[in-house]
Parts: structure tokens; sequence; C-alpha cells
């Protein structure tokens, strides 16, 4: 079955603390950090975006892949809310920094925070299938949250991207499942600058509903059980969700704790449960089991089982762990520079 | 002032790739690329992709900034030389100005360079960030 050979991430060096936006907002920072579980986020500065992430993030994926040959590479796609443009794919200016183009098919997901999934689940269909040796798929986003609404205190950015490929593998992935309902539980209308939420009833009915109904198919189909895993990442819109999500499942605090990021990065949307991936592969051993699954609004979730091979020794430290970008050289900014980089203050361009 | 997006995409291999010319006589790289060795007329030659990194040979702080830039400043524009002696100007990004000297160590980063207003065409090419790993 195909699997990846090559992974990687990157992440903004800018932080926030949730102290410095509950003050603007008379907002209680010590019920969110306990409530949500959420100390800090990132943000990216004015230069970077969805498609630049995703260029860093394939760059170290390179680097992990023992030489893969960019034109081996028959597909690219990219996974995300904040694609830059409503029309024009990021896949295609991606694909030309990486040196991928012209033979190339190319698509830009979009499925709320289950974007990224996507993408990895129809990259390695393309590898099962045999109509390509590699296919490239990213998730990567720069996710928005409206000044003072819950979200902004968690909506991040970072990448996770994946060679896909049969042979070379750093990681087998020996199952998948989808899981997909109409839920609406959180959206944006075109040309509305900011997403829209439900409020409390994004968790129980929406995330939490998904997420198991995804998880319990995928362990019965496979017949393994939580206590087989040496590690498993849940999609994390805050820090509670997946922790929470997880004990519900059976799963251990010391099994989700490499690949729980929400915490220190914030929601990074559809990269959330890849980057959580590529941190957990940072640590694994040969032969350990990895779930994971990821949930995106609207609603669904798409669940992996990767089996780790003996290449994760020779190639983890090719380049560099997700763990070093989320707690090395970090520049913490205050809320009027965040709102000058995320463009939240009107003025004449 | 804007770059055409016409002009941007013909120099895309540069910009996204930092494509350079290597002269096969006199075994010199250029960059950007040249379609003839200014040194020796020869046009025989082959296209390297530049190393990512480097060290700054000189730089100046930019504080009172053309347009679109305007946000951006004070800002650092540098040379780098990268570890194959080729030397390149950039940008510098995620850099308090006031800590940019003459040796530090550099590593280049696909980024945003401009974009046409909020409806133009976003053109991306390389930055130098601080190489901390």
């Amino acid at each position: 079955m195909a699997g990846i050979v090559g992974y990687g991430a990157h992440l903004p060096r800018h932080r926030i603390k949730v102290e410095e936006i509950a003050k603007v907002w008379g907002a209680d920072a010590p019920s969110y950090k306990k409530g949500l579980m959420l100390r800090e986020k990132s943000v990216p500065p004015p230069d970077m975006d969805t498609i630049t992430l995703a260029v860093e993030a394939a760059k170290n994926a390179f680097r992990r892949s023992g030489g893969v040959n960019a034109a081996d590479i028959g597909a690219i796609y990219i996974g995300s809310e904040s694609h830059p443009y409503a029309v024009k794919p990021s896949g295609t200016t991606v694909g030309e920094a990486l040196g991928l183009t012209p033979h190339l098919h190319c698509a830009d997901f979009e499925f709320a925070c289950k974007a990224g999934s996507e993408a990895m689940f129809v990259a390695m269909s393309h590898i099962d299938s045999k109509a390509m040796k590699y296919a490239m798929a990213i998730a990567a986003d720069t996710s928005q949250g409206a000044p003072s609404d819950a979200l902004e205190f968690s909506a991040a950015a970072g990448a996770g991207a994946f060679i896909m490929g049969s042979e070379n593998l750093i990681a087998d992935c020996l199952f998948t499942h989808s899981y997909m309902t109409d839920m609406p539980d959180f959206w944006r209308r075109e040309h509305e600058f900011y997403p829209q939420h439900g409020g409390r009833f994004t968790g129980e009915e929406a995330y939490f509903a998904t997420t198991m109904g995804s998880s319990k198919a995928i362990l019965e189909k496979s017949g393994m059980k939580p206590s087989d895993f040496a590690y498993a990442i849940f999609h994390q819109p805050n820090g509670k969700f997946p922790q929470r999500v997880s004990r519900m499942l059976g799963f251990t605090q010391e099994q989700i704790d490499p690949g729980w990021l929400a915490p220190r990065l914030g929601n990074t949307y559809s990269g959330a449960s890849p980057i959580g991936l590529t941190a957990t592969l940072d640590v694994a051993k040969p032969g350990d089991l990895i779930f994971m699954c990821s949930y995106g609004s609207g609603a669904g979730s798409d669940s992996f089982i990767w089996k780790v091979t003996d290449r994760i020794d020779e190639v983890r430290d090719k380049a560099v762990r997700t763990h070093k970008l989320l707690d090395e050289n970090l520049t913490y900014v205050d809320y009027g520079t965040y709102a000058k980089y995320r463009r939240k203050i009107k003025k004449n361009y | 002032m804007t770059m055409f997006s016409s002009r941007s995409w013909r120099e895309y291999p540069q910009r996204y790739r930092l494509e350079a010319s290597k002269f096969k006589k006199s075994g010199k790289t250029y960059f950007p690329p040249r379609s003839i060795d200014p040194e020796t007329g020869d046009t025989e030659q082959e296209m390297v992709v530049l190393p990512d990194t480097g060290k700054i040979v000189t730089y100046t702080i930019i504080r009172v900034a053309p347009g679109m830039w305007g946000d951006q400043s004070p800002y650092a524009i540098a040379i780098a030389e990268l570890t194959d002696g080729t030397k390149l100007m950039a940008q510098m990004t995620d850099v308090d100005v006031e800590t940019v000297k003459i040796g530090m160590e550099v590593r280049v980063e696909f980024r945003r360079i401009q974009t046409e207003g909020d409806a133009g065409v976003i053109s991306y090419g390389y930055k130098f960030v601080p190489k901390w790993y």
C-alpha cells in the first residue's frame, strides 16, 4: 500500500499570547487558557501565506525523501481554507517553485480543517492505482478569526507536506477511512473575510460525533485497539478537544503528546493533524503504529493508520524537526502588530 | 512601482528556484542568469541551482520605503555570499533590523515579494532570513 516517502513542516516564528488578545477585548485569559487549553498561537508575517508555507514545508519533505526526483512527482494537491487567490490555484505556484512543473496534475482542496488530509488521501490513491510514482500532498493555512471572536484565540498558521509513494517508505499507510455528513457548524460565505461558527454546536454534534465516527470505523476495519498504537493525532481546534476525544476513544495523554501542538501553536486548520503527524514521526521508532484522525467542519474526518519503517532513523534529522520550529527562535508580537500583520486594520492601500 | 506580472512570470526560474547560468569555459556562475559570459563571450552554459545559505557581505536599512513596502519598514536589503561564492541581493525578513550585521548567516526562504493591491497578482520570490538551525 502507499505511504510516506518524505515529510516536512514549516511554521512562522511569530507568536501572540492569549493574554495579549484577551486584554484588548476584555476577555478572561485564564478561562481561555484553562477551558480551551490555549496558551499562544503562531502569527504569519505579511510576506508569508499558504503558498510560501507550503513551499518551505515541501522542501523539508524533499530533504527527507532520499533523493526523490522532482520530475517523478505526478500530482500536487494543497489543502487549505486560506488559498491566497479565490481563482488561481496555490498548487501551480508551489509546483513551479519546487520544480515539479509542467507534467503534473494539480488541484487545490477545500474542506475547512480537513482539506490537508483530503490531499493526503487522494495523493495515496494515485500511488495505489499505480497512476504515478510519487504524489505531493500539502496541508497549509494562514487561518483568520474575527476580532474578539473565540476563534481569534486559536486561528493560526503552519504547513505540513508529504511525498507519497510506494517504495522506500518512512511510514506505510495500512488503513484509511473517511466519514462525512452535512453539518452547518462552521462556514465562510463567498466574499466574507471571516468565518462564522455555531458556537457550542461545533462540539458534541460536530467535532466529537464526526471524529468518533471515523475513528471507531477505522479501528473496526483494522481490527486494532487504541493500546496497539504508539501515538495518536487528532484535529486540534484548541488544546482541549483532541485531549477529550482521545480519552473517549481510549488513548492516553502519552500517546497524543508529540502531535498535540495546539496549546502552543493554535489551530493551524488544514495543517493541524498533518503537522501533528510530522511532529510524531520526528520521535517515532521503526515498527510504531500511528493513529491519525482529521476533522473538517461541514463536516468530515479522514482517518489513517500508519506503520513506521526502519527508514525513519535515517531521515528524521535530514530536515528541521517540527518541535524545534514550535519551541525555538520565537518572536512575541503585541496585538497592534498582530492586527497589522493579519490585515485587520482598515487603511488606504 | 509594481512589477508587471508578465515580467515576473518570465523570471520565475530565477525568482522561484534560484536557477543560475554556469559557463563551460570560465566555470563562472552568474545570477541572474546571462546568455553570454561577459568575460569570455562563451555561450555554452548549464543551469545550476544556487545553494540556499550564505553570509551577509553588506546591507542597508530602508527606513522610508517606497509605496507598497511602506508597511514593512524599517527593513534591510542585503547582499549575501552564498556557500558556492555567488553573491545574491535580497530583502531580509523575520529579523529585527538593528541586529543585522556583516557576517550574519542567512537562509533563503520563499516569500511574498509584492502584491498589486488587494485585487492584483501576488509576486513571490526569495528573501533572506537569519539562519538559526
